[in-house]
C-alpha cells in the first residue's frame, strides 16, 4: 500500500481500489478463522484456487476467492459464502471444491447437500440471508467480519476503514471527537459498561504527558471469542477506534494487549499495524494531518487476573501482572503511571461506526441506557452456536430461541451462564428480561465481556458453580486473602455438596462467605469471583437441598450422587452407548436390552449422551 | 494540611499520607497484618478495612483498604462497625484456616473470638501467611532476591528458580520482619544461613564482634556511597569512641 498523505487521497486510493475490482462478478469467502481454520478450510480454500485454476480461471477478473474472518458460525464449518448471490455452505470440504467450481461459480448453481438444513424447520436455506442465526442478528461491531480479508488493508479501505479517521482528523477537534462519543452513549463492552466518552474525557483532563491508549484484548471467560473473532477479522477496525481515541486523549503510544493463545489474532494485528504505517495511517504524520501515534502489540502470558485494568497495565509495563488497588484511578495513573484509556476490543471496533454514521444513528439502536448492540458468544446446549451481534436490549429468550434456534435435542431449557466466569446463572423465569449493562446487573448476573452459556435439564448447577469456583480458584493471583482462601474454601464445600458431604447449613455458609469475599476482595476477579456460585444458590436452591439432604443429584451430574441404569422398555439395543462407555461397564447383545454393570461403571454419563431413545436413566 | 474525620473526630495529615497510617498516629486501633511503616503499603490482608463516605458522595459509602486509601478533605472514615467487624472476623478465620499452627495467627484470631477456624484447614499447614513483607523488606532492602511464585492458592514465597538466590545478600531482614516465623534463619559465631546460603560475617575492627555479612556491607556501602571505611567498626564502638570524645570536651 502506498503511503496515504490526506483524507481526500484516501478516498481516491478508495476509489481506485474499487475502479480495479470493477468486473468483479463472484467473490468466493471462504471462512479463514480460528473455527474453520480448525475444522480444515485452509486445505478448502487450496483446493478451490487450484480448481479455480484447473478451470482456467486463475486471474479472471470475474473471479475472485478470499479468506475472511469469522463468519460467527463456527459450529458448522469450514463455511463458504460465494457472493452476491449469499449462497452460504456449511461443513465444506476440500473434495466439494470441483463441485462448486463447476456448478455454484461458473453455473449460478446451488448444491443442496452443502446447505444449511434449519434444525427447527428442517429445510434447507441456500442463502444465508434466509438463515435465522444471521438474519436475526444486527451487525455493527462485526460489520466487516466475514466479508473482507483481514490481511489485506485495501479490502479493508475499500470496505470504508479509515473513513471515519479522515473525517475526523480533517474536521474535528479532539473536544468533539469526545462529544461525539458522549453523544452516542456508548459503553465499554469489555464488562464494565462505564461510558466511554467519560473515560476518555476524564483522562484528557489529567494535566500530565504522555497518555497512553491501550486496548484489552486479553479475553479468557471460558467459551467467549468475540474479542478474538474481531481481532482476526477485522483489525484494522480496531486499529482506527485506537487512533480515533489516541486524537481524543491526545496520546501518542498505543499497546494492544492481546493473550499469547491468540496466535492468529496476533499475526493479523501485526500485519495491519505494518500495513497502516506503510500507508501513514500509523506513524509520525498521520494522513498529513501531524498528528503522530504508534501501536505496539503487548502479548500477555494468559493469565485470567491480567484482563483486569491494574493487572493488564502492570504487565504492560513488564511487571508481575497483579492488580493493585485503584483508589486512584487508571485513567489518572496507568501504565507507566500515566494517564491511560483502557477500551476492549469490542468498543473501539464501534467507534468507527459511530463517526461513519453518526452518534444519533448510534443512540437510536438498543435501549436508552445502553445504546447500541453487543456481541455475544452463545455456546452450549444451543443449536446454532457461534458469535451473535444484536441490539442491546433484545429478550434473552429472542437470542436463545430466535438466533440461537432453541436447546439441542429440544430438551428443557434450564438456565443461561452470562458475563463469564464473574456473571451469574438465570433461570428461565427471566427468559424475557431484556439483555443490557443493567437489567442483567441487577438481576444478579451481568453483561460481562458477553459470554452466554445455555443449559439444559442435564446441567447440574452445583457443577456449574464448582466448575466456575475452581476455575477462578486457579486463577485468582492469590495477592489478596479473600479471594485466594475465600474462593478456595468455597470451592471446597461446593465440591463437598457435589460429593455428597454436604452439611445442613452449607447454603448459609456459601452465602456468608461469598459476601465477604466480593466486599473484601482488591480486584474485580475476587469481588465477582462469588457470583456464580450465589447466582446458583439464590435460583437453584431447592437443588443445592437436594444435593445434601437427599445426596441425591437431581440433573445426573455428579458422579458419586448418581446411578445409570438402562430402561428395558426403552432401549432398542442399538449398541451405541454400549461402544461409547469408555470403561466397558455396558453389556449386552443386538436389539437386545442393554445392561450397565455397575461395579465397572464410572458414572461419566457418556451412555446418555449418544443414547437417541431417552433409555439411559439416572438416580 | 488535610482535615477529615475518623469515628467523629477532626484529625489532620499530610497530603498524600494513607487513612491507616494517620489513623494510628492519632491513636486509632486498626487491625493489619501484612503493614509495616518501613516498607511499602500493600492491601492484601484487607484487615485494615474501614468504611469511607463524604459529604459530597450523596450517601455512597464503601469499604477500602485503609493503608493504601489517600486522605482527602473531608473524608469521614469510620474505623469499626458491625459490618467491619463481620467482614474482619470472617478474613482472620480463613487466615486461621491457612496458618493453624502461627503463633502470630493465632493470637489474632483469638482477637476476634476464634480459637478455630470453621473452615477446612490447609493440608501442609504452613506458617507462612503471603503477607509478602519478606519480598518488599528485602525490595525496600535493595537486594531484590525473593518474591512471590506461582499463583493462587499455590502462591509461595521463594527465589528465582527455586535456587539459593543469587542477589541475597543475607540481612536477615526477611526472617525478622516476618510476623509468623516461616523463614528459616540460623547462625553461630561466624556465618548468617538463610536461603540455603551462608553468609560470612564481617567483624569490627575494633572489638572483634560480628558487624553484618560481608555482602551485606558491600551492598549498604554501594547503595549509601558512604566510605567504605565506615563500615569497618561496630555501632557499640563508634558509640564508645563518641562518649570518649565528648568526656574530653566536658573535661
Amino acid at each position: 500500500m502506498m503511503l496515504i498523505q490526506s483524507g481526500a487521497a484516501l478516498e481516491q486510493a478508495r476509489s481506485a481500489i474499487l475502479q480495479a475490482r470493477q468486473g468483479r462478478e463472484v467473490e468466493i469467502l471462504v471462512c479463514a478463522g480460528t473455527g474453520c481454520l480448525a475444522h480444515g478450510s485452509e486445505q478448502v480454500a487450496t483446493a478451490i484456487r487450484a480448481e479455480m485454476e484447473r478451470a482456467g480461471l486463475a486471474g479472471n477478473v470475474r473471479f475472485f476467492t478470499k479468506k475472511t474472518g469469522c463468519h460467527g458460525f463456527c459450529e458448522k464449518g469450514p463455511l463458504v459464502v460465494i457472493q452476491p448471490t449469499g449462497t452460504f455452505y456449511v461443513k465444506v470440504k476440500p473434495i466439494d471444491a470441483e463441485a462448486i467450481v463447476a456448478r455454484t461459480v461458473l453455473k449460478g448453481e446451488v448444491i443442496e447437500k452443502l446447505t444449511y438444513r434449519d434444525p427447527n424447520s428442517k429445510k434447507r436455506l441456500p442463502s444465508y440471508h434466509d438463515i435465522d442465526f444471521y438474519a436475526r442478528q444486527q451487525r455493527l461491531a462485526l460489520r466487516n467480519i466475514g466479508r473482507i480479508d483481514p490481511a489485506e488493508i485495501e479490502d479493508a479501505i475499500a470496505s470504508g476503514a479509515y473513513t471515519s479517521l479522515g473525517k475526523v482528523l480533517a474536521t474535528m477537534t479532539p473536544e468533539q471527537v469526545i462529544a461525539e462519543v458522549e453523544r452516542s452513549g456508548l459503553r465499554g463492552r469489555g464488562g464494565g459498561g462505564f461510558p466511554t466518552g467519560r473515560k476518555w474525557r476524564t483522562c484528557r483532563k489529567v494535566p500530565m504527558t504522555p497518555r497512553y491508549i491501550i486496548c484489552n484484548s486479553d479475553e479468557g471467560d471460558p467459551g467467549a471469542f468475540m474479542d478474538r473473532s474481531i481481532d482476526e477479522g477485522d483489525p484494522h477496525s480496531v486499529l482506527e477506534g485506537m487512533i480515533i481515541g489516541a486524537y481524543a486523549i491526545e496520546a501518542h503510544q498505543g499497546y494492544i494487549y492481546v493473550r499469547e493463545e491468540y496466535p492468529l489474532a496476533i499475526k493479523h494485528l501485526r500485519r495491519a499495524i505494518e500495513q497502516a504505517r506503510e500507508a501513514g495511517l500509523l506513524g509520525p504524520n498521520i494522513l498529513g494531518s501531524g498528528f503522530a501515534f504508534d501501536l505496539e502489540i503487548a502479548r500477555g502470558g494468559g493469565a485470567f487476573v491480567c484482563g483486569e485494568s491494574s493487572a493488564l497495565m502492570k504487565s504492560v509495563g513488564g511487571e508481575v501482572g497483579e492488580p493493585r488497588a485503584k483508589y486512584v484511578h487508571s485513567v489518572v495513573r496507568g501504565v507507566h503511571d500515566h494517564p491511560t484509556v483502557l477500551n476492549n476490543v469490542e468498543t473501539f471496533a464501534c467507534i468507527p461506526w459511530i463517526f461513519e454514521h453518526g452518534a444519533e444513528a448510534f443512540a437510536a439502536i438498543g435501549t436508552k441506557k445502553s445504546p447500541g448492540t453487543k456481541v455475544f458468544s452463545l455456546v452450549g446446549k444451543v443449536k446454532n452456536t457461534g458469535l451473535v451481534e444484536v441490539p442491546m436490549g433484545v429478550s434473552l429468550r429472542e437470542v436463545i430461541f430466535g438466533v440461537g434456534g432453541g436447546i439441542l435435542d429440544d430438551r428443557a431449557f434450564k438456565g443461561v451462564q452470562t458475563g463469564g466466569p464473574s456473571g451469574g446463572c438465570l433461570p428461565a423465569s427471566m427468559l424475557d428480561e431484556p439483555v443490557d449493562f443493567d437489567t442483567l446487573t441487577d438481576k444478579g448476573s451481568m453483561m460481562g465481556s458477553g459470554g452466554m452459556i445455555v443449559m439444559d435439564d442435564r446441567t447440574c448447577m452445583v457443577d456449574v458453580a464448582r466448575y466456575f469456583l475452581r476455575f477462578l480458584s486457579d486463577e485468582s493471583c492469590g495477592k489478596c486473602l479473600p479471594c485466594r482462601e475465600g474462593v478456595k474454601q468455597l470451592l471446597h464445600i461446593v465440591e463437598q455438596i457435589g460429593d455428597g458431604n454436604g452439611q445442613p447449613g452449607d447454603i448459609e455458609r456459601i452465602e456468608a462467605l461469598g459476601d465477604v469475599v466480593a466486599r473484601a476482595s482488591l480486584c474485580g476477579l475476587g469481588k465477582s469471583a462469588p457470583n456464580p456460585v450465589l447466582s446458583t444458590v439464590r435460583f437453584f436452591r431447592s437443588e443445592y437441598e437436594t444435593h445434601i439432604r437427599d445426596h441425591k443429584c437431581p440433573a445426573g451430574v455428579c458422579r458419586k450422587l448418581t446411578t445409570f441404569e438402562i430402561s428395558a422398555e426403552k432401549c432398542t439395543g442399538c449398541m451405541v452407548c454400549l461402544r461409547a462407555c469408555p470403561a466397558d461397564a455396558i453389556v449386552g447383545t443386538k436389539k437386545e436390552a442393554h445392561v450397565i454393570v455397575q461395579d465397572k461403571c464410572t458414572q461419566c454419563g457418556a451412555c446418555r449422551t449418544v443414547c437417541k431413545f431417552d433409555a439411559v436413566l439416572t438416580a | 494540611m488535610i482535615k477529615f474525620s475518623i469515628n467523629g473526630k477532626t484529625v489532620e495529615g499530610e497530603s498524600g499520607e494513607m487513612v491507616l497510617h494517620v489513623a494510628r498516629r492519632h491513636g486509632f486501633e486498626i487491625p493489619a497484618h501484612c503493614h509495616h511503616d518501613g516498607v511499602e503499603p500493600f492491601g492484601s490482608c484487607r484487615l485494615c478495612l474501614v468504611e469511607i463516605t463524604h459529604q459530597d458522595w450523596r450517601g455512597w459509602k464503601g469499604l477500602v483498604t485503609s493503608c493504601l486509601y489517600p486522605i482527602e478533605e473531608g473524608l469521614q472514615v469510620t474505623t469499626d462497625n458491625e459490618e467491619i467487624h463481620r467482614v474482619r472476623t470472617v478474613l482472620v478465620d480463613l487466615l486461621l484456616g491457612r496458618c493453624p499452627d502461627a503463633p502470630a495467627v493465632q493470637k489474632l484470631a483469638a482477637d476476634f473470638g476464634i480459637a478455630k477456624s470453621s473452615y477446612a484447614e490447609h493440608p501442609e499447614r504452613p506458617l507462612c501467611t503471603l503477607c509478602t513483607l519478606c519480598v518488599r523488606a528485602c525490595e525496600a532492602v535493595g537486594a531484590n532476591a525473593i518474591g512471590t511464585t506461582r499463583r493462587g492458592w499455590g502462591r509461595t514465597i521463594g527465589t528465582p528458580f527455586d535456587l539459593p538466590p543469587e542477589a541475597c545478600v543475607g540481612c536477615g531482614t526477611c526472617a525478622r520482619i516476618c510476623p509468623t516465623g516461616a523463614i528459616p534463619c540460623r547462625e553461630d559465631e561466624h556465618s548468617r544461613h538463610i536461603w540455603e546460603r551462608d553468609f560470612a560475617f564481617a567483624r569490627c575492627e575494633s572489638c572483634g564482634r560480628p558487624l553484618m555479612t560481608e555482602a551485606h556491607r558491600a551492598l549498604v556501602a554501594q547503595r549509601s556511597g558512604l566510605a567504605a571505611s565506615y563500615f569497618v567498626r561496630c555501632d557499640q564502638c563508634k558509640r564508645d569512641d563518641m562518649a570518649k570524645v565528648f568526656s574530653q570536651i566536658a573535661r
